[in-house]
């Protein structure tokens, strides 16, 4: 049983349909991509897994159980979180009250300790600046925040929607890093990028979604080998 | 020639700018009727000091905004300022002893001239007089400018105390004469409708050598107090609180029926301030129909008190319950609808809100249940124990009780976790639902909350008053909140107290010139989101959201979309 399955979904924004009859399954322990262009239906996908839009036909199941029908704030208890597009942390409280906002759900004092103790030790840079206000960290700092923001819940599933927009290449390349760090330390990955090499690079399938539709489907090495991928998403002619 | 250009740029443009500000001063009247009441008495009145302290604020933020380094130069455009300024005045005197203004501009009267010109208003001396005035404000102005700081901030902070101590002696002497060996101290200050010359030169004196000791000393002190040990700071804390406790006990007792009166509206103002202060500054949620919930509480007290209309006759605290619940159900029945809206979008829909309930009020539909306008009398006045708060003095320390309870669950909301809830889904919506909050929920929790301290103060109004009628619940209440917990700071618990005196109590100490009271609360509001964004007494983190870009230096960004 996969962990997390998307059936049959589609989706909309009023009239106009987003999403067109997407599946998606996703391995525990796996990292899985979503590429395309703008206005291609990734970050719609989030969106609906998470609970932020309702889909109009078809299921989500996490390990089986439908949540399809549960409200946002439900889901993220289920396992399933989302760090949202453009980092969004909170600017001004300091990193460990960030965490701290993260781990919301949780009334346990002594697992959000722990909890903030385990995600430290994901992003040591983090540590160093816990008590910094976290608008006057760099773009990968707050990027890393927002991560851990979400890996304080402790997920099934991490929804990572455009980590590496608006930073710089060095930084794009530490954030990867990163998400293979925690994609070792066992959480499972769902990650839309529009930097389809990088996000091949480390995933181990991908989805390539245009216009709402799924296009193609198949292992990382097979995509980027693959003359349509290059050409539209990888810029070669 | 650059100097000339600094001198056109700053100078002359800054006092073209002061000079509209003085001649809309003096033509709205402003002048005239100030100086009824003088600063010191028989050398200096209100309109003169508010003439003179504008003339030499312009001279010195020309001085100051200069590009040119020397300070020679930057006086000559204080100077130069500060005589635009006043020559301004100069030629609306000259016009209107030429022409008769007062066909359009009803308050260009004699009377105006007469002052502006210290009585010289029909012979040349006169244009002579007001441009040395000029010139002194600017010199006054430069010298300011050009001595060091602690100088001028001592200097400044005296002068103003002086105009302070004046423009508020009505709340001054009746507090010193309350106790026979303080009336000595007030007539060596106060004599006729202002200070002694003796008088003001003591408050400068007394201010000014408390601000040099504190400049020199205050350092130490603050590092004494560090050195503390723990017990001994909180002993410091708890004894500061106690005295501010017993002040607050004994305030109503000296200060008299007047000034009770002001408290007891101050204190209103407090409650429905800290009840929007959850819905605004905690929750982010701009509600311009707050005094709905107010109305709502205030009928519901009279309806169910009153015997007018002969439905309950309960006591005020049975029925305190009833209007607070009402309240809250209704701050809930508001908040479903409105779920969904942001921003603006709320704020037009919850001002739809306060209109329709006041409308429901006035109408005549509803009139054998809600008195339409002529509005509900012979409400209960709560009593305790066989004693019957009637009296501003004593309605003071009812609302005072309040006042300490909404502050208590204000301060324990704030730190709880739904005040953390409230504060992420103000700072981003999306991201609190992703964090697992139950956006819905907390909404209509901060709606409900906010709305049961507004029905609360709204109980208490209506039993002050003895009596609800449909435009006490107009929807400036509504804006007069929103402002005075901007003024004061959004999210700030001390801020809401500060906000609410300065923007309700100051008004109603300066009542004969209620004229000018929105004219002065505009310019007061303005000059305050330029000056002062953040509120008197701001909450710490919204400081930060306003003084970010000072501290922070974000690297730059590259888009490495391909």
């Amino acid at each position: 049983m996969a962990l997390l399955e998307v059936d049959n979904v589609h989706a909309y924004y009023g009239k106009i349909q987003a999403l067109k009859d997407i599946s998606i399954t996703v391995e525990k322990g796996e990292i899985v991509t979503l590429i395309g262009g703008n206005g291609a239906g990734k970050s719609t996908t989030l969106k609906t897994i998470s609970g932020l839009l309702r889909p109009k036909e078809g299921r989500i199941l996490l390990e089986g159980k439908d949540i399809t029908e549960l409200p946002a704030h439900q889901i993220v208890t289920t396992g399933v979180v989302q760090v949202p597009e453009g980092r969004r942390i909170f600017g001004q409280l300091t990193v460990t009250e960030n965490l701290d906002m993260g781990g919301f759900t949780c009334r346990n004092k002594k697992l959000i300790k722990e909890n903030i103790d385990r995600v430290f030790g994901l992003f040591p840079r983090l540590k160093e600046r816990s008590r910094q206000v976290a608008g006057t960290l760099s773009g990968g700092e707050q990027q890393m925040l927002a991560m851990g923001r979400a890996m304080m819940t402790d997920p099934k599933i991490l929804l990572l929607d455009e980590p590496s927009m608006g930073l710089a290449p060095v930084l794009v390349d530490l954030i990867f890093e990163t998400i293979q760090k925690l994609n070792d330390a066992g959480t499972t990955i769902l990650l839309v990028e529009q930097n389809a090499r990088m996000a091949l690079g480390i995933a181990n399938r991908g989805y390539v979604l245009q216009t709402g539709v799924i296009l193609l489907a198949d292992s990382s090495e097979n995509l980027n080998k693959n003359e349509m991928v290059r050409k539209a998403y990888m810029g070669e002619s | 020639m650059t100097h000339a250009r600094s001198i056109w740029n700053n100078g002359v443009k800054t006092g073209i700018i002061g000079g509209v500000a003085v001649l809309i001063i003096s033509l709205v009247g402003m002048v005239v009727s100030f100086n009824r009441r003088d600063i010191i008495f028989e050398f200096i009145a209100m309109g003169h000091t508010l003439l003179l302290m504008t003339g030499i604020l312009i001279g010195y933020t020309a001085a100051k905004k200069t590009t040119a380094t020397t300070t020679m130069v930057k006086c000559f455009n204080a100077v130069v300022a500060s005589l635009v300024t006043f020559s301004f005045l100069a030629l609306l005197v000259i016009i209107g002893n030429a022409v008769n203004l007062r066909a359009i501009l009803v308050n260009a009267s004699p009377m105006l001239y007469k002052a502006l010109t210290l009585g010289h208003h029909d012979s040349a001396a006169g244009i002579f007089i007001i441009l040395g005035i000029g010139l002194l404000c600017g010199i006054c102005a430069a010298v300011l400018y050009s001595v060091p700081t602690a100088v001028r901030r001592i200097t400044i902070t005296a002068l103003c105390s002086v105009v302070i101590a004046g423009v508020l002696q009505d709340l001054l002497r009746p507090v010193l004469l309350a106790w026979g060996p303080m009336s000595v101290i007030s007539d060596f200050l106060f004599a006729g409708n202002g200070l002694t010359a003796a008088g003001a030169l003591t408050v400068i004196l007394v201010i000014a050598g408390i601000m040099t000791v504190w400049n020199f000393k205050g350092d130490d002190v603050k590092e004494n107090y560090q050195h503390f040990s723990g017990g001994t700071q909180r002993g410091i804390k708890i004894g500061a609180f106690v005295l501010l406790a017993c002040v607050l006990l004994i305030l109503p007792q000296i200060v008299g029926l007047f000034l009770s009166e002001v408290l007891t509206i101050v204190g209103l103002y407090v409650l429905l301030g800290l009840g929007l202060n959850i819905v605004v500054g905690y929750a982010g949620l701009l509600d311009l129909g707050y005094v709905a919930f107010f109305a709502i509480g205030s009928y519901v007290t009279a309806i169910l008190t009153s015997p007018e209309l002969g439905f309950f006759a309960l006591n005020f605290w049975q029925a305190l319950p009833f209007a607070v619940l009402v309240g809250i159900c209704f701050g809930v029945l508001l908040g479903i609808p409105v779920l969904k809206m942001r921003g603006d979008y709320l704020a037009i829909a919850t001002l739809g809100f306060g209109e329709i309930i006041r409308i429901l009020v006035l109408s005549d539909a509803l009139r054998p249940w809600l008195g339409g306008a002529q509005g509900i009398n012979k409400i209960g006045k709560p009593s305790l124990m066989g004693y019957e708060f009637s009296q501003p003095q004593e309605i003071y320390y009812f609302i005072l009780a309040g006042c300490l309870l909404v502050v208590f669950i204000s301060m324990r909301l704030k730190d709880s976790r739904l005040g953390r809830a409230w504060m992420a889904m103000r700072e981003d919506e999306d991201v609190a639902q992703a964090m697992g909050i139950n956006l819905v929920a907390t909404k209509l929790l901060a709606f409900a909350s906010g709305a049961g301290f507004s029905a609360l103060s709204g109980a208490i109004f209506s039993a002050k008053i003895g009596s609800v009628y449909p435009h006490s619940f107009s929807v400036f209440i509504s804006i007069n909140i929103i402002c005075l917990i901007i003024v004061g700071g959004m999210g700030s618990i001390p801020g809401v107290i500060v906000g609410a005196a300065a923007l309700v109590g100051l008004p109603e100490l300066l009542r004969e010139f209620a004229d000018y009271r929105m004219f002065v609360y505009g310019a007061a509001l303005v000059a305050m989101m330029l000056l002062r964004p953040e509120g008197l007494w701001p909450d710490v983190r919204h400081k930060m959201e306003l003084h970010k870009d000072e501290s922070v230096a974000e690297e730059p960004q590259v888009s490495t979309a391909t």
